[in-house]
């Protein structure tokens, strides 16, 4: 049996994607029987050589954001020998948490985190992308912007989720086995490995006829949760509506309200502001005109961290993210 | 994409509208580069028969599976150039109007840059056509009868003109009689006709017309549904006096022991308890006032049962709820005069002579409390020296900034017949000034003024006030600058108009209403019967202040549109709704929570549009936070590739 040369790549990364795949156990076990891994560094001791001077790779497996200029090198070169290209994980997906670092100049987040942080003491005010000065060490250069992997490199498929849940990882492993095995093709470029529908879809809790809210709370500052209704319906904002299905709502299981991991639903280009328009419209809804665009607005700017909570994962990939990396290079 | 679309350019000059700022062949020139466009070309006037013989003749030499026409608004046009397409075998979805005149030539002086512009509008529009889905228009059926609420003369002058070209009318009024303001009318100007012999016929009738229901002392209380399918719930107030047994004979009123104020008189008179608002009220039956009547406790009172021959009078009637399902609606609620105790400075209420226009119109009626002789409230006696005084509530910033239109004729035949009946008083009218735009209003004016010798004086009165059993009015002539110092003995104010039960009704309808409460047209005047939502007509005073044959005129053309609409064979809708996609939903709400039109509900979790009541506004669309709504050919996608085939 030929074994599939597999690359797994880890670029800005929690590592929480290495370890959903091994999270993944016996299937990951048996997935293992018919791969070759050709670089892993969280799991085998193969240095960056390996990756770059393999002959071919059949599989390979991005997670993480691409941030620093390394990230971008590793990535292109590992892709020009690779097959199939795996987005795996919100990051390289639709940019992830990281990508949230787009609300800011590339400068403007050295000098804070290098710098100005108050827990930090660095009076020589030195930040990466500065050569040490014995030269031995290289600290790689933070890119301007972080994007998502398919506008670094083309994606054959996508395997959303932060990181990507049980469920989910174990059909992307049982499709690579069934390649390996059968030969069955591996899904077709620009597949999702989610479901079509949203979380609603999955979510136990009960929907009301009207969803309207006169106050938006967070989960931790709520007083009281009704555990088996709707969490927007009772004031806290959840993702779930506007996130893909494939997770088993497991967050809401758990009385916390979605944060919209797994990205868009497959119609939506422009998730965050989807969300915006979602939110927007079921304030005071029954009765928008009696309360007056003043109340609409307070209530709405209650709303602690709008970008960071609606664009939590998909800043750079979104129309606004794109639009503000564009205006940079302009 | 299965077919390969091929779309057809066609641009318009409009004279030089269009043509003396975007430079059409460079246009022309421009877009035929398209990668869809098989044929381009320009023409002096798109929409006349040799500019649509053009589209015509290139959709079938072509073969095009699209058209493109650049030219004015899609509110002028679109209608002319999708039926061109349709004739030449197109979708008439497949042919979009790109508006090259009010969005680009009319606003912009720069031919260059105005050129540029017409193209990308013209690009934009070929991304939406090529998308467009060829669609079908929706059938809806009719039920064909109608619905008029309110009985006075608007009223009744639809109802009867629906029920004659032989649709079934339900006609609704609140109180015990049809008639409304009109029937406590005197005479009407400026023919003098007496205001009750015109309508009586009228309300009989409506009485006797077979296709005609009337509900009295009744309230629409709920409406759903859409244009060619309302349905409606009436509550129905118990009358307590069957209306087909009573004969009017009036044995149960003699005996009645309570006395209470004529409301049909404004006060100025007494009823029973159990009356009659008039004589030639229709339905010809006695009511039951339940406020003031003592039968309800059969050990008091019930005199009026034990005499009735008739058996006619029910003290256990109950209020009912009535559904009924009708095509179309028109609401001809009318008007109510604006609270005279709003202008304290004028005295209503304290002094006993000092009265409004219509209390003056029961005194001037030979059915009204002094059987037509002008005698004032407080001693009975007849007044001499009479003010009228106009506009009061009306055209002031602090009570009604518009104008009650009437006011300036009847004030006028109020004084007239004033005189008719006491040759030797005195009348003056305070003015602002004298509006008689109508078919012999001037000359009724003149012929007060000059005839009668009214006097007119131009001002507003500041106060009026008693003094030795005398009337005091303080105004200003402002033609001669001087102060005006008045001694008479009763006033009579010409009260504002302002609109009676239109606010809470127009919530139930759901059509909007102006900022003072009357009913809202679509277009002031090219639509002026018509309320935004289809199958909702609306005419009389609830519209806005008018007189009777101004209202007569609405109500006819109010009742012309709903016969309209009645008989048509088929309704049609366009299909341009929202459109769920049921792969992609999965039933959070947001969309049902927040449609105008209750369009939208969740079945097994899944929106289900109603695509009848649907009105394509959006709003689904835009709140759906998956992308599963969308609205036909103008999806998400699309509008985005539009903005960037424009932009880019």
């Amino acid at each position: 049996m030929k074994k599939l040369k597999l690359a797994i790549i880890p670029t800005g990364s929690c590592s929480g994607c290495d370890t959903s795949l091994v999270d993944a156990g016996e299937t990951f076990v048996k997935a293992l029987e018919y791969l070759d891994i050709v670089y892993w560094p969280i799991a085998m001791d193969l240095k960056v050589d390996s990756l770059l001077k393999a002959e071919s790779i059949d599989i390979l497996i991005v997670h993480g954001s691409i941030r620093t200029e390394e990230h971008e090198h590793l990535v292109k070169e590992a892709a020009k020998k690779a097959k199939y290209i795996v987005a795996y994980g919100s990051c390289t997906c639709f940019g992830g948490i990281p990508g949230l670092a787009n609300l800011f100049f590339r400068d403007e987040l050295l000098k804070k985190v290098y710098i100005e942080t108050f827990s930090t003491v660095n009076p020589e005010e030195k930040i990466p992308g500065v050569t040490c000065e014995d030269e031995r060490l290289k600290i790689p250069k933070l890119r301007e912007w972080i994007h998502p992997l398919d506008e670094i490199v083309d994606v054959d498929l996508y395997v959303p989720g932060c990181p990507p849940p049980g469920e989910i990882v174990e059909k992307f492993l049982e499709t690579i086995i069934a390649h390996a095995e059968r030969g069955e093709p591996l899904p077709e470029k620009g597949t999702v490995l989610a479901g079509l529908k949203t979380v609603c879809d999955e979510c136990p809790r009960e929907k009301p006829d009207k969803i309207v809210v006169k106050k938006f709370v967070r989960i931790s500052e709520a007083k009281e949760i009704d555990e088996k209704k709707c969490l927007l319906a009772q004031g806290i904002i959840c993702m779930g509506p506007a996130t893909r299905s494939g997770c088993d709502a497991r967050c809401l299981k758990v009385n916390m309200p979605c944060r919209g991991c797994m990205g868009p639903s497959p119609e939506v280009v422009d998730m965050g502001a989807k969300l915006i328009s979602m939110i927007s419209s079921i304030v005071y809804a029954d009765k928008e005109r009696e309360v007056g665009e003043e109340r609409l607005k307070k209530v709405v700017e209650e709303i602690v961290d709008p970008a960071g909570y609606f664009y939590r994962f998909t800043l750079p990939g979104s129309i606004l993210g794109r639009t503000r990396r564009r205006r940079d290079k302009e | 994409m299965a077919v390969r679309e091929r779309v057809g350019v066609f641009v318009c000059h409009c004279g030089r509208n269009i043509a003396a700022t975007v430079d059409v062949k460079k246009v022309v020139e421009e877009i035929s580069k398209h990668p869809y466009v098989v044929h381009a070309e320009d023409y002096k006037y798109m929409c006349s028969d040799p500019g649509q013989k053009l589209i015509y003749d290139a959709i079938k030499s072509k073969k095009l599976t699209a058209v493109v026409v650049a030219a004015c608004s899609p509110t002028m046009h679109e209608e002319t150039f999708r039926k061109v397409c349709e004739e030449a075998g197109l979708n008439r979805y497949k042919c979009e109007i790109a508006n090259i005149r009010e969005q680009c030539s009319w606003v912009h002086t720069d031919i260059e840059k105005a050129t540029e512009k017409a193209i990308r509008i013209i690009r934009g529009a070929i991304e939406k056509v090529v998308k467009n889905r060829p669609l079908h228009k929706i059938e809806l059926d009719i039920v064909r009868k109608c619905l008029v609420i309110g009985g006075g003369i608007a009223g009744i002058q639809a109802a009867l003109d629906i029920a004659n070209a032989g649709i079934p009318v339900i006609l609704v009024e609140k109180s015990p009689t049809i008639g409304g303001h009109m029937a406590q009318l005197s005479e009407t100007f400026p023919t003098l006709d007496c205001s009750q012999c015109i309508l009586t016929p009228k309300m009989v009738e409506v009485a006797r017309h077979p296709l005609i229901k009337l509900y009295t002392c009744s309230e629409v209380i709920e409406v759903s549904g859409y244009v060619g399918n309302f349905r409606v719930k009436i509550l129905k107030r118990p009358r307590y006096v069957d209306e087909y047994k009573c004969t009017m004979c009036g044995d149960c009123a003699d005996v009645c022991p309570v006395l209470v104020l004529n409301e049909f008189d404004r006060g100025l008179s007494l009823r029973k308890a159990i009356y009659i608002p008039f004589p030639q009220a229709v339905p010809a039956a006695y009511v039951i006032d339940p406020e003031s009547c003592l039968g309800f406790n059969p050990i008091k009172c019930g005199k009026c049962k034990d005499v009735c021959e008739q058996e006619a009078i029910d003290f256990d009637m109950k209020e009912e709820i009535i559904e009924e399902e009708v095509g179309a609606i028109i609401v001809a609620t009318g008007y109510g005069l604006y609270p005279k105790e709003k202008i304290g400075e004028y005295g209503y209420g304290r002094y006993e002579d000092v009265i409004d226009s219509l209390e003056f119109e029961r005194l001037l009626s030979s059915t009204g409390p002094t059987g037509g002789e002008i005698r004032r409230p407080s001693d009975g006696k007849i007044p001499k020296r009479i003010a009228f005084i106009q506009c009061v509530g009306s055209r002031d910033e602090n009570h009604l900034p518009y104008c009650s239109k009437i006011c300036c004729m009847y004030t006028a035949k109020h004084a007239m017949l004033y005189k008719h009946r006491v040759p030797d008083g005195e009348a003056y009218v305070f003015y602002i000034d004298i509006r008689a735009a109508g078919k012999g209003y001037e000359e009724f004016i003149k012929r007060v003024q000059e005839e009668y010798g009214i006097t007119y004086i131009r001002g507003r009165v500041s106060k009026i006030y008693e003094e030795n059993g005398k009337l005091i009015v303080h105004g200003v002539d402002t033609l001669t600058g001087v102060p005006v110092k008045l001694e008479v003995d009763m006033v009579v104010l010409a009260m504002g108009m302002i609109p009676t039960g239109s606010i809470e009704l127009a919530k139930k309808l759901k059509i909007p209403i102006d900022q003072y409460g009357f009913l809202q047209e679509v277009h002031p005047k090219l639509r002026p019967v018509e309320s935004v939502s289809d199958g909702i007509y609306i005419c009389g005073c609830a519209q806005g202040p008018k007189d009777i044959s101004e209202t007569v005129t609405q109500a006819s053309a109010a009742a012309s549109k709903a016969i309209s609409l009645l008989t048509r064979p088929k309704l049609y809708r366009e299909p341009l709704v929202a459109e769920v996609n049921e792969e992609i939903c999965s039933g959070c709400g947001v969309c049902a929570s927040i449609c105008p039109y209750s369009a939208i509900e969740i079945v097994e979790g899944v929106a289900r549009v109603n695509e009848i009541l649907c009105a394509g506004c959006g709003t689904c669309s835009a709140a759906c936070p998956s992308g599963a709504m969308q609205l036909r050919n103008i999806e998400d996608k699309t509008v985005l590739r539009m903005i960037k085939s424009m932009l880019g």
